[in-house]
């Protein structure tokens, strides 16, 4: 059967917003453990930008769904299978490198998808990506400089973030497969094509590791999944936490 | 000897006319002292504040109150950076102040070694927790050192902001499902008496009070704000329909203030002392912070250090 532009529009919507509500879950767990104040509240503050765009992504998501659902049922009464975040975004926070190279991977992605999408046919995918780019251009910018900073920095940061690059480096593929979703939306005029948006993350990432002698790690086997729902360990004992006071108190209103 | 009666003196008159000590300004050295004591203090309250209330933002029950809970938080994370810097003013290095912390020599404030054990308790500690410190911060607005009154105002902006969303959370509760008010009601019952303590000791007891109020650096006693804080805190109890956990609350139509039951200070000093539900955890929380971090501030500075070199080769 296939897939209405309505319907696509509404995992888009979901994927979107996923992607950004579990890694700002992610940050979130940062607040207050940070390695000194100013990063604190600096991680903070990307957590902040990442759940509001979340919300935006949620609440078009349920509006386009037309089922009644808001952005706290989406985000807080669907199950794991449920959830089509990329499998990078979910994994453990691992140390301050891991942390740092995960957001410099996901926001060498970002940045370049939020610009397309700022020419998105669907105002509502364009008038959030036209606010989300501004912040994510600042995310881009802090977290590449924390690569250079550990890269060039101290024998030990430059191993830590060589090591969380050859760790995470399997998950970024799933960052720019597509299927049916994309391939409706994109005939449509809704979303972009990936492979500018490849090809900017390549050049973006290759200048970044070269000024931080760092090396980059070689294609091999990408992680998949997560788009269908099928994630890793970690993302059942994430939600059982961000989803408790929900499932504990079913209908109340907080 | 003169010239020192003289400075100490000018110094008096200068905060009995309501002027600003600034910090290249002669002081005596028990005011530096105290002020750095008080502002390192605060900073570090602050700091270790943020633990508390970081325990729910994963848990955090929509995404509304989770993303004003992790501006709150970041918010204490800002107060703490502007005070470490008030008391840098007075000579003395953050480094040194957070080592103190670190160590266990320096204290901070005793009501955050209670534990936040449900999503009310969020609820409490803004309500109850910053509305008992912004009565002691809204005095400090006013205080003779200049670095820290100014920081102090800008502070309190955004600490009315936490208690009114404190405030808020609860009212939402206490009007919920019998199982919400049920959960406002018992944060409410652990966390008053504590937050009644966060004033100090009754004045007959505190120890730094009066050379403090000589210098203006207080203004008001520990139990004139304790009872502002009460008077008004008990309507807003009301308003809500929760109750204070106190059976000898009782309005007195002569003073026009409420009059309370006695707080245990032994509790309090206990607390204090170390032994506290959470101490030993807010204080290992800092300290693993701080150890894992040292890598990523070596790595700053040696990239920053490399920085300038080039520069300065170019």
């Amino acid at each position: 059967m296939k897939m209405t532009q309505q319907e696509a529009l509404f995992q888009y919507c979901l994927r979107r917003g996923d992607d950004n509500l579990i890694l700002s879950h992610r940050l979130s767990e940062w607040c207050g453990h940070g390695p000194q104040l100013e990063e604190d509240i600096a991680l903070t503050n990307r957590a902040l930008d990442l759940i509001g765009q979340a919300r935006n992504y949620l609440q078009y998501a349920g509006e386009v769904e037309g089922k009644g659902r808001s952005e706290d049922d989406l985000a807080y009464m669907r199950k794991e299978r449920d959830f089509v975040n990329v499998k990078l975004v979910e994994l453990h926070n691992g140390d301050y490198a891991y942390t740092m190279a995960r957001n410099f991977l996901y926001d060498a992605w970002h940045l370049p998808l939020q610009q397309a999408l700022m020419k998105s046919a669907d105002t509502q995918l364009a008038a959030i990506a036209g606010k989300a780019v501004k912040e994510v251009t600042y995310q881009l910018k802090t977290s590449a400089d924390w690569m250079i900073r550990f890269g060039d920095g101290t024998e030990e940061s430059h191993q830590r973030a060589q090591t969380a690059l050859h760790a995470l480096w399997t998950y970024t593929g799933e960052l720019f497969t597509t299927d049916e979703v994309e391939a409706v939306l994109q005939k449509a005029g809704i979303v972009p094509d990936m492979a500018p948006i490849k090809a900017a993350f390549d050049a973006k990432v290759d200048a970044v590791l070269a000024e931080a002698t760092l090396k980059r790690p070689a294609d091999g086997f990408m992680m998949s999944g997560g788009r269908q729902g099928k994630h890793s360990e970690h993302m059942g004992f994430l939600l059982a936490e961000m989803q408790y006071l929900q499932r504990a108190y079913p209908g109340a209103t907080w | 000897m003169t010239e020192v009666k003289n400075s100490q003196e000018l110094f008096q008159a200068k905060v009995d006319a309501e002027q600003k000590i600034e910090p290249k300004d002669w002081m005596p050295e028990k005011y530096r002292k105290t002020l750095i004591r008080q502002i390192s203090q605060h900073a570090h309250s602050e700091v270790v504040g943020m633990l508390p209330e970081g325990n729910w933002i994963t848990r955090a029950p929509n995404l509304r109150r989770k993303a004003i809970l992790l501006a709150k938080v970041q918010d204490e994370a800002g107060h703490g950076l502007y005070l470490y810097s008030a008391a840098e003013t007075l000579g003395v290095s953050r480094e040194e102040t957070i080592d103190a912390l670190l160590s266990g020599k320096a204290k901070y404030s005793s009501i955050f070694n209670y534990p936040t054990l449900t999503w009310a308790d969020i609820g409490a500690v803004g309500w109850l927790v910053d509305g008992a410190a912004i009565m002691n911060q809204v005095m400090l607005c006013r205080t003779s050192y200049g670095p820290y009154a100014r920081a102090m105002v800008r502070i309190c902006k955004e600490e009315s902001f936490h208690q009114r969303q404190g405030y808020e959370i609860m009212n939402v509760l206490a009007n919920g499902t019998p199982e919400q008010k049920e959960m406002a009601q018992d944060a409410l019952n652990r966390w008053w008496w504590p937050s009644l303590m966060m004033f100090g000791p009754s004045d007959a007891n505190s120890p730094h009070s009066a050379e403090s109020m000589k210098w203006k650096i207080k203004r008001q006693s520990n139990d004139e704000l304790r009872q502002i804080f009460i008077d008004r805190t008990v309507q807003q109890a009301e308003v809500i329909g929760l109750t204070i956990p106190d059976p000898k609350l009782k309005w007195n139509e002569e003073t026009m203030h409420y009059e309370h039951g006695e707080i245990d200070w032994a509790e309090f000093n206990n607390v204090v002392a170390g032994n506290g539900p959470c101490n030993k955890e807010r204080l290992a929380a800092r300290n693993k912070a701080h150890d894992e971090g040292a890598w990523v501030r070596e790595a700053a500075m040696a990239y920053a250090a490399k920085r300038a070199r080039k520069k300065q080769a170019a």
